[in-house]
């Protein structure tokens, strides 16, 4: 029989304020197996846990149950306390009587029975409770960071600094990401070409850090500190190793006419190609949709005119398998398509382009070098009107766009504004917005700027309609303030449109086990406290896939995934978890049912020998968990046709107690 | 008919004795009345010659007979495979449940078994034989001196009637024309009790399953129910018995074996044709089967070996928990 001990926490008003606590503690002392039983205002105090160590000794405790609040809030501490006054820290139960009784009730005598119900399953499981040993498991010092634009770059960049090699896989033929696109950056105003490329080239050169760029994460097994993770490496038809990134293929090549991605279509490239002049790896890649080489095998040039002989149009896809201590998603954002949002003319003018188009018409190395000159005529534009909030605020009904405000895009458009009255003072621009949200270091200032010295034109409304009317394109839009419509005859329109997570997430996440919200962006293990650790344990998060935000909030957030990485890299070993499932030998059948269910492949067979009545031997295949592997989910438990298997610490008698002493 | 192909198995079975490509066979033999035909493992030519049985009382499904009997020697034991049989020995295969290697498998046609209780509501009590003759089962009593001719068609199993395939999943030889699967009416009945009310229904069920005497030949027969130790014998279980305690969980007798078997019972209908009070046993399992099609696609359990059951295999395209629920209202 057990001598339990009941724990009963105030939380300051949080649970007395609903919960009778004397009457929580009083009920649960009749409890079977309770010898003592108290409250206090804070149990997670010192004074608190001193007087759960006191009852401990005096009353010589072999379980304890604290009824306080969610056990992820406060289990670990309570455990700790256990484990100081020599009780194993698995004889620790919590009773959420917070989140789950008095933060949802407001009635205290209701509040009251339903924390003493949670109480008593509580004292029914602890009266199961057996003491808990974890193991240990090793852990691979290597990480995995899954995508190469500046969020990928600076965890790479970090966690190699820290000794630790690091592989980045990057699903384009270069790295650098989206920065790469953009012109200038907000609010300094510095290329973000010149700041970027030095940190790819930092990487390239790291001898820590390997770059598998055109590729993809095909699969991901194990868990913390032991992933397994298949690296697909697309064929790209040219050997990396000798490509010596001349560009001579990209010159000669015939088929003239692929869009051109990285200037977002508004040029074309051919079909063996090097992304830009600073890509890196500095590798062509040939895109076989396009290559008359590969469509039909009628060409061949690049291979005629490529010194170095690195053409290989025989190239297949390559699964690398390696090991990982821990993986960094830095997937990134897309901005969202504009085929829906029609009332602009997106689709049937030119002349209307998204702010990352505009980007590239105002970069030295955009199709237009550098000159703004509208894409269906090349004429310099006069009147530019800049559409703010385009998909993004939009209400929850829409069907098109995105609850959330987009974050980057006021900043830009104040840039984009700024910077094209400053090249063409002769250009009236117009802004239209809902709000102006400039919560950043130097920001405001940065936005007033642009509307106190550059004379830009800030008009608080939304455009309603775009239509295009001869060479110009007539903008409806109402101003709010002064409160009338008005048409002003546009050259150019600029949409800021939202930004999604970028696709591959979804498939990623269901591949981590880890979660995402409801816009496909990664979810945090604690929004405020844990924001760089997604639920899943060795899985961190860098950059826009966990929310939209700027390069300098995307850096932080890299450094921040970094030290967490480093922080696991720099363990040798990981304490695991003791509730993990064992199967009992007797009762196992053989049937695989768990085996099949597992998603760590945790589970194996033997043939074992069982003595036998009589001085026989049988031989039957059972299952065996390796603990090491074990995570403790339970699948197999509930899988299990004979009741063999059983999780540690959530044995399905102790559940059956539980849900026993509630219905009772 | 059943006269002639009782000869075949026999030659058959005396055949593969003799050239030692098995050292006993699995047959059926005659037990107390001629309608009680019982399972029987032979291991001489004479002894099959004698003994050995094929008429339409041989409903028993050998698959599970085979987990005990490759235990016992080192040797090949010889099995006859009805069409539905086989879906039971390709469920056990893939759950390891014995071993391959030690069988020899011959399917063997099969036009229906009869079912008794039919048979005697027809022909009375007292049977003293039954012969068939054709479509026809003559019957004898003791109380009457001609026979009675009975249509075979009419008293077949409810699992013959509603025969889910012709066509054999397993087997090492086959006599006979192999057959068809087949579009059979088996979740009709299931459909009539998802129409009832929570109310009538729970009535249906009180009905049926009030008159349970926990025998457990249900079990006992059931080709899925082959656990080193059943939950209801196993006292650390915590169910142990518990149908004797009171007559709900006299109930959740049949429903937790309903659940140990979703996924994996392959509809044989043996608990049915076992069960001494005639309790439809094999509509609770058949609600699972269509529950299970309905929500994760088509899946008929031992349609062939090591097929992944949807219960224990996951995929992103899995109806979520939601939505099973909302298709409940």
């Amino acid at each position: 029989m057990q001598r339990i001990g009941v724990f009963v926490c105030w939380c300051g008003s949080n649970i007395a304020g609903t919960v009778d606590v004397q009457a929580v503690s009083e009920a649960l002392k009749s409890e079977p197996g309770v010898v003592f039983s108290t409250n206090y205002q804070y149990m997670c105090s010192q004074a608190g846990q001193n007087i759960i160590r006191d009852a401990i000794a005096e009353h010589g405790l072999t379980g304890i149950v604290v009824c306080s609040c969610s056990p992820r809030m406060h289990e670990a501490t309570f455990r700790k306390t256990a484990a100081a006054a020599g009780l194993n820290p698995y004889m620790v139960e919590i009773a959420n009587i917070r989140e789950q009784c008095s933060w949802v009730h407001k009635d205290m005598p209701v509040g009251t029975e339903k924390a003493i119900i949670l109480g008593k399953a509580a004292v029914a499981k602890v009266n199961l409770n057996t003491p808990l040993t974890p193991g240990e498991t090793p852990v691979t010092k290597r990480a995995l960071v899954i995508g190469g634009g500046i969020a990928g770059i600076q965890t790479a960049l970090d966690i190699a600094d820290a000794g630790f090699p690091v592989d980045i896989v990057e699903k384009k033929p270069t790295i650098g990401g989206k920065m790469a696109q953009l012109d200038k950056t907000f609010p300094t105003l510095d290329c973000a070409a010149c700041i970027l490329t030095p940190k790819m080239v930092d990487a390239a050169q790291n001898e820590k850090i390997r770059i598998f760029s055109y590729s993809e994460v095909a699969e991901v097994s194990g868990f913390v500190g032991n992933f397994d993770v298949k690296i697909k490496k697309k064929a790209r038809f040219v050997r990396e190793e000798l490509c010596t990134g001349c560009g001579a293929c990209t010159e000669k090549c015939p088929q003239k006419k692929v869009p051109n991605e990285f200037n977002l279509g508004m040029d074309n490239r051919r079909a063996i190609y090097i992304p830009f002049a600073q890509a890196v790896p500095k590798v062509a890649t040939i895109d076989a949709d396009y290559c008359n080489m590969l469509k039909n095998g009628k060409c061949g040039v690049c291979a005629k005119v490529c010194a170095a002989g690195a053409i290989d149009y025989k190239q297949k896809d390559e699964l690398i398998e390696e090991k990982y201590g821990a993986i960094v998603v830095a997937t990134g954002f897309n901005p969202i398509s504009m085929e829906k949002f029609d009332e602009f003319a997106y689709n049937q003018s030119k002349d209307v382009i998204t702010s990352l188009e505009f980007e590239r018409l105002t970069n030295a190395a955009g199709p237009t070098a550098g000159k703004l000159l509208r894409p269906s005529d090349g004429k310099h534009p006069r009147t530019i009107v800049f559409v703010q909030c385009v998909g993004s605020r939009c209400a929850s009904c829409s069907e098109k766009g995105k609850e959330y405000c987009s974050k980057i895009c006021c900043m830009y458009t104040a840039k984009h504004a700024m910077l094209t009255r400053d090249k063409y003072p002769d250009t009236d621009v117009y802004v239209f917005y809902i709000d102006v949200r400039t919560p950043g270091k130097n920001f405001d200032e940065f936005y007033r700027r642009a509307v106190e010295e550059y004379g830009v034109h800030y008009i608080k409304g939304m455009v309603g309609k775009v239509s295009p009317e001869g060479d110009k394109l007539r903008v409806q839009a109402s101003d709010l303030i002064a409160g009338k419509q008005l048409h002003i005859d546009a050259d150019l329109v600029v949409l800021a449109a939202a930004i999604e997570p970028d696709k591959s997430a979804r498939p990623l996440a269901t591949m981590l086990t880890a979660s995402m919200d409801t816009n496909d962006f990664f979810t945090e293990a604690h929004p405020k406290l844990r924001p760089v650790e997604s639920p899943t344990a060795g899985v961190f998060l860098s950059g826009a896939c966990q929310g939209p935000k700027d390069i300098p909030e995307t850096v932080a957030q890299a450094g921040a995934a970094a030290s967490k990485v480093i922080g696991l890299l720099a363990k040798d070993k990981l304490t695991g978890n003791p509730c993990i499932a064992h199967s009992d030998e007797m009762m196992c059948n053989g049937c695989s049912s768990c085996e099949n269910v597992c998603p760590y492949g945790a589970i194996t067979y033997i043939d074992k020998e069982f003595r036998m009545p009589n001085r026989t031997v049988a031989v039957r295949r059972v299952a065996q968990v390796n603990p090491a592997v074990c995570q403790g989910c339970g699948a197999c438990t509930v899988a299990c046709p004979s009741g063999a298997m059983d999780l540690r610490g959530f044995a399905s008698g102790q559940i059956i107690a539980e849900v026993d002493a509630i219905c009772k | 008919m059943q006269k002639v192909m009782r000869d075949v198995l026999v030659e058959k079975a005396v055949s593969l004795l003799s050239d030692g490509t098995v050292d006993r066979v699995l047959g059926w033999k005659r037990g107390e009345f001629s309608y009680d035909i019982t399972p029987a493992v032979f291991e001489s030519a004479d002894k099959i010659r004698d003994d050995f049985v094929w008429n339409e009382f041989c409903g028993a499904n050998f698959s599970k007979y085979l987990v005990a009997q490759t235990k016992k020697t080192e040797g090949k034991l010889l099995v006859f495979l009805k069409p539905c049989d086989t879906y039971s020995f390709n469920q056990l295969l893939t759950e390891h449940r014995f071993d391959r290697e030690k069988v020899y498998a011959v399917g063997i046609p099969c036009e229906g078994m009869a079912d008794i209780a039919k048979l005697k509501a027809i022909a009375g009590d007292g049977i003293s034989s039954v012969e068939s003759d054709g479509g026809k089962l003559c019957v004898t009593t003791v109380y009457e001196d001609a026979p009675v001719a009975v249509d075979a068609g009419e008293v077949l199993l409810e699992r013959c009637v509603n025969c889910k395939s012709k066509k054999h999943a397993a087997y090492d030889e086959l006599i006979g024309e192999e057959g068809e699967v087949l579009e059979s009416g088996r979740f009709d009945e299931v459909e009539k009790l998802e129409k009832m009310t929570a109310d009538e229904r729970f009535a249906f069920w009180q009905n049926e399953l009030s008159r349970c005497i926990r025998c457990n030949a249900c079990r006992d027969v059931c080709p899925a129910c082959t656990c080193e130790k059943c939950v209801f014998n196993n006292p650390a279980s915590g169910a142990e018995n518990k149908a004797a305690a009171n007559s709900f969980e006299e109930k959740m007798f049949h429903i937790i074996r309903a659940f140990h078997v979703a996924g994996r019972c392959t509809d044989c209908g043996e608990c049915s044709r076992v069960c001494p009070q005639r309790i439809p046993l094999h509509l609770l399992n058949r609600k699972f089967i269509k529950d299970i099609d309905s929500f994760y696609g088509e899946y008929q359990a031992g349609a062939e070996v090591g097929s992944r059951a949807p219960l224990v295999s996951y995929t992103k395209e899995d109806i979520e928990p939601s939505e099973v629920f909302d298709g409940r209202e």
